[in-house]
């Protein structure tokens, strides 16, 4: 195993007064690619959203250790600077910011904390027209304002689009598979594919095996009631498609 | 929202005014408070007609009879009009030769506002009338619009000059008696822009005054007309700064605009009065009367406004649509914030059959600032076929400042089409968080979400402006990125 990337030690989240978190671990290292399942509510996108530094989810208890930082004082742009990324599970919309303007500032932001250049306008559109062509989105993609007016996949596009531009350290992929067709699964599969890489991962949260069965995973962790119930290979998701959560907890 | 993030906003959206410098110009103002002599001074000064100064008096003792209003959604202590100047000017020589003659203190201004008003050779595709208090300062002139015929010059200029012009339109889209602020106008005004555009001249340039309050417990009343023949086309913008002051500074304006058959005129504005400090201490007060007349069959007037400065505005553009199937449009942003108020607006007056009028109208609002819309579509007996929309949006930043809309429609005609919609929203925190996480600092996320929300009218400024307003947006709203 080489040296972890991300290490989550005994971690309590508390959200308007309601442990969601109770004594969380988890370790990904580096290059590697996690998945975590789950039932609905066990914490899957509270521990994302608590990865990213959302504001309003109250660390008790633990520590997140993350390239051998301390991850919980870094603010949420400094996390994203830092290489973290989350695709969101409902990404906002922001009416009339044009998405070249928006990813621009994005790319930009991230390049300036690794102390690298600004792209200029038409560099920037060369490196985002490349990404679009993975994704098969269209250039009048760009002129529309951010996530507004997206079908559902239109949205989980847009954030694998980011997800391509900002080159990130460790990608959290929250549900980004739901509400995508099996050709677009497919496409978003083939990226996780390209992208991995030993100074790249992935923290994939999902509800479906199909995903799965397009990506070599390293490790499935499976969520409940707040931490990490038991880990392995791929064949525990065989095992919930099989006797469902119920089956594999009284297993334990 | 965590307290951080709030703070965070306060401090972003903190007024920060890089224009509040005073210049030391020698001035000659005339004596403080308002009477007749005061008004004749005025005139012998700038060395006017019979007819206009007899215009000016008619004025005043109207304006004597009329009462301020108190109707707006703004509150301020009286004005007392018997404490200000209304006459201030820059002493220099009469007549000068070139731009290089014009005072060294008021070229460092401008210089320092960055208005490039004496580098000839940045002024390829603009030519700007730059005022400070009560008069022209300096016109930067283009053979370009000598030969087309185009006059571009002070107002005060042309009633040497074209003073038949002048006479024939000076307060015929706005009365001297229209209302209060503009009987004052009528009574004191000042330097303003006077624009004539001849039959079928496409004004190539893009022309521009720029207007700065210099002066101490002074006045600005300028005026401005812009006359547009038939078939012709102009753009014009007028920009505005004053400096910081601890007393709070009148500027009763108004601009007429005629357009004739075909004609289009497109007017934008980015007013960056003084708006007084965290406290309301100070400030301009913005009380301007904006009118036009689309006089002619398909005639065109827009009004695009960018309004982050002023103690209080009060401030509503308007177009009367008198020729068959003439066109006005009002787009408009209004800022505020700390303790700004701002109640501005816009009035559609459709006599003429088949007018199309279009309102966009956003505001913003942080601070513990108000900011008012209020509308009137009036559509007359005659006005078959006329159209309307508008759209009225107002954006709340923190917990503390008010956004209020206040539309009215009176229409005397079964045949026209009017349509109003309104929304109000807040910068949301999930937005913020997504923006943060694509490492955006909160800042700039908010100067993005900002400049997004106003995409619309920001669109319809000239182009060399909208970038210009654009860092205005986020300098106004996002102190730290200035």
């Amino acid at each position: 195993m080489s040296a972890p990337l991300l290490s989550i030690n005994n971690l309590t989240v508390v959200k308007d007064e309601v442990p969601i978190l109770s004594g969380c671990s988890l370790t990904v290292p580096k290059g590697e690619v996690h998945v975590i399942v789950g039932q609905n509510g066990s914490g899957k996108s509270t521990l994302a959203a608590t990865l990213a530094g959302k504001p309003g989810y109250q660390i008790t208890q633990g520590s997140i250790n993350y390239l051998g930082k301390d991850l919980l004082t870094m603010t949420p742009e400094v996390r994203a600077g830092e290489g973290i990324f989350l695709a969101f599970q409902y990404p906002v919309e922001i009416p009339g910011l044009s998405m070249i303007e928006f990813l621009r500032a994005s790319t930009n932001a991230v390049r300036g904390y690794r102390g690298e250049a600004s792209l200029e306008p038409l560099p920037f559109l060369d490196y985002v027209r490349s990404k679009l062509k993975v994704l098969k989105l269209g250039e009048q993609f760009l002129e529309r304002s951010v996530n507004d007016g997206f079908s559902g996949g239109e949205k989980k596009r847009n954030e694998i689009l980011q997800l391509l531009l900002l080159e990130p350290r460790l990608a959290i992929l929250d549900e980004t598979d739901s509400g995508l067709d099996a050709d677009a699964l497919r496409t978003v599969a083939q990226v996780i594919q390209e992208l991995r890489s030993p100074e790249e991962s992935f923290l994939i949260i999902t509800h479906y095996a199909k995903l799965l069965s397009c990506l070599t995973v390293n490790r499935v962790h499976v969520m409940h009631q707040g931490k990490i119930a038991c880990s392995g290979g791929t064949e525990i998701i065989t095992d919930i498609e099989r006797h469902g959560y119920a089956g594999l907890f009284a297993s334990l | 929202m965590p307290q951080n993030e709030q703070e965070i906003i306060a401090k972003t959206t903190s007024k920060s005014y890089p224009f509040g410098f005073r210049s030391v110009i020698a001035t000659e103002q005339a004596e403080r408070g308002l009477n007749e002599a005061v008004i004749r001074f005025i005139a012998q000064k700038r060395d006017e007609p019979v007819w206009l100064l007899d215009w000016r008096l008619a004025a005043y003792r109207h304006w004597l009879t009329m009462n301020e209003p108190t109707w707006a959604n703004v509150a301020y202590p009286q004005i007392d009009y018997q404490a200000m100047h209304y006459y201030a000017a820059p002493k220099q020589r009469q007549a000068l030769n070139s731009l290089s003659e014009v005072d060294p203190a008021i070229r460092e201004t401008f210089e320092k506002l960055g208005i490039p008003v004496f580098e000839q050779e940045r002024l390829a595709g603009i030519a700007i009338d730059a005022v400070i208090d009560s008069v022209s300062v300096a016109t930067s002139v283009h053979e370009t619009l000598q030969n087309l015929g185009i006059v571009f010059c002070s107002l005060g200029e042309a009633v040497q000059k074209y003073p038949d012009l002048v006479r024939q339109y000076l307060g015929s889209v706005v009365p001297a008696n229209d209302n209060f602020f503009a009987a004052l106008n009528a009574a004191v005004m000042s330097d303003g822009t006077f624009v004539y555009i001849p039959t079928g001249v496409h004004c190539p340039i893009e022309l521009s005054t720029y207007f700065r309050m210099n002066a101490a417990n002074t006045g600005q009343f300028e005026r401005t007309l812009i006359i547009a023949e038939a078939d012709s086309y102009v753009s014009y913008l007028e920009g505005c700064t004053a400096p910081r002051r601890e007393e709070n500074q009148l500027h009763a304006a108004v601009v007429e605009i005629v357009a004739l058959e075909n004609a289009e005129v497109r007017y934008a504005t980015v007013q960056n009065w003084y708006p007084g400090d965290e406290q309301g201490k100070g400030g301009v007060y913005n009380f301007v009367t904006k009118r036009g007349h689309c006089l002619g069959k398909r005639s065109k007037i827009s009004w695009t406004q960018v309004e982050t400065g002023a103690a209080i505005t009060w401030k509503y553009p308007s177009v009367i649509l008198e020729g068959d199937e003439s066109e006005g449009a009002f787009y408009s942003v209004a800022v505020t914030t700390a303790r700004q108020q701002a109640d501005t607006g816009t009035k559609m007056i459709h006599l003429g059959k088949n007018t199309r009028s279009t309102v966009i109208a956003k505001s913003i609002a942080a601070g513990e600032s108000r900011n008012t819309y209020r509308g009137l579509v009036k559509v007359g007996s005659k006005g078959e076929g006329a159209k309307n929309y508008s759209q009225c949006d107002s954006l709340l930043i923190g917990g503390k400042s008010s956004a209020h809309t206040f539309p009215t429609l009176e229409s005397r005609q079964t045949k026209a089409n009017v349509q109003h919609e309104a929304t109000t929203s807040k910068i949301s925190d999930e937005q913020l968080f997504y923006l943060n996480q694509r490492g955006i600092r909160t800042e700039d996320a908010v100067g993005l979400i900002v400049n997004g929300y106003c995409r619309e009218v920001m669109s319809r400024l000239p182009m060399e402006f909208a970038v210009e307003a654009k860092k205005l947006l986020s300098l106004t709203l996002v102190g730290a990125v200035g």
